[in-house]
């Protein structure tokens, strides 16, 4: 009887990291000055720039909200893949505790922005 | 029971701290937690949107608290730094490429993909101010 192949799970979190990684890299700094600093502020922006209504619409929008989804979820995964690889280099063993604690918390995270933004309705 | 006892090196604390390579690459591997602080900033913003507007005021709040500025100017720094960091190490975490059989150069890779983060920040910033012209 052949075996069935057994497969490394690892490709799928390098490349959730590495997708995560590329959409900091690319537009992280940006997205920090908007939501973080300018819209608060009101610089350059409108002062109702993040408004209720404006976010509202923005989520309810298909590629808005696959824009949101994308941004957290990500974000979340490539932190979650990078710390799992950090602790293993500042003594904690990668193992099961630490694999389940970091990517059970991305899963987490990933479930909630998906709720949300689905209860936010289309 | 596993017969195989596999040599494990000990580990001393703070080895990366001693060695400026070594410190520089914690540091780079250290901006994920800040990366993982900001997305859970967002998600918490994007659930209270998901539960009204009373939610979503006490958020955006929140957000305009002085204290929450500053810390996003502490992570606007940490974002340039990964930014700069991930286009760094690129040339060493893509395959080789290979234009007219020399190989692209590192500065290229790296330049190239910081040009690539000035654009999309651009497009972001012009896409944000049409959105809410």
């Amino acid at each position: 009887m052949a075996h069935p192949v057994k497969r490394s799970n690892a490709p799928v979190f390098w490349l959730l990291f590495g997708a995560g990684g590329m959409l900091a890299a690319l537009l992280g700094p940006m997205l920090v000055l908007i939501t973080g600093i300018a819209a608060p502020l009101g610089w350059v922006l409108p002062p109702d720039a993040l408004s209720y209504d404006n976010m509202l619409a923005f989520s309810r929008n298909i590629p808005g909200k696959l824009f949101i989804f994308a941004v957290v979820t990500l974000f979340v995964w490539h932190a979650a893949h990078r710390i799992y690889h950090t602790l293993h280099d500042l003594g904690i063993r990668r193992n099961r505790l630490s694999m389940g604690f970091c990517y059970g918390i991305s899963l987490a995270a990933t479930l909630l922005a998906g709720y949300a933004l689905v209860i936010i309705g289309f | 029971m596993n017969v195989r006892r596999p040599y494990v090196r000990r580990m001393e604390p703070g080895w990366w701290w001693k060695n400026a390579f070594l410190l520089r690459y914690m540091i780079r591997e250290m901006t994920s937690l800040l990366v993982a602080v900001y997305a859970f900033v967002l998600l918490a913003g994007v659930f209270a949107l998901s539960r009204g507007d009373a939610a979503y005021r006490q958020w955006l709040d929140v957000m305009a608290n002085p204290w929450s500025v500053a810390f996003h100017g502490l992570l606007l720094a940490v974002f340039l730094y990964h930014s700069w960091s991930w286009f760094e190490i690129m040339p060493k975490t893509l395959p080789q490429i290979r234009l007219g059989g020399r190989r692209l150069p590192a500065a290229a890779i790296t330049w190239g993909g910081l040009a690539a983060t000035v654009a999309c920040c651009g497009i972001l910033l012009g896409g944000t101010l049409w959105l809410t012209r």
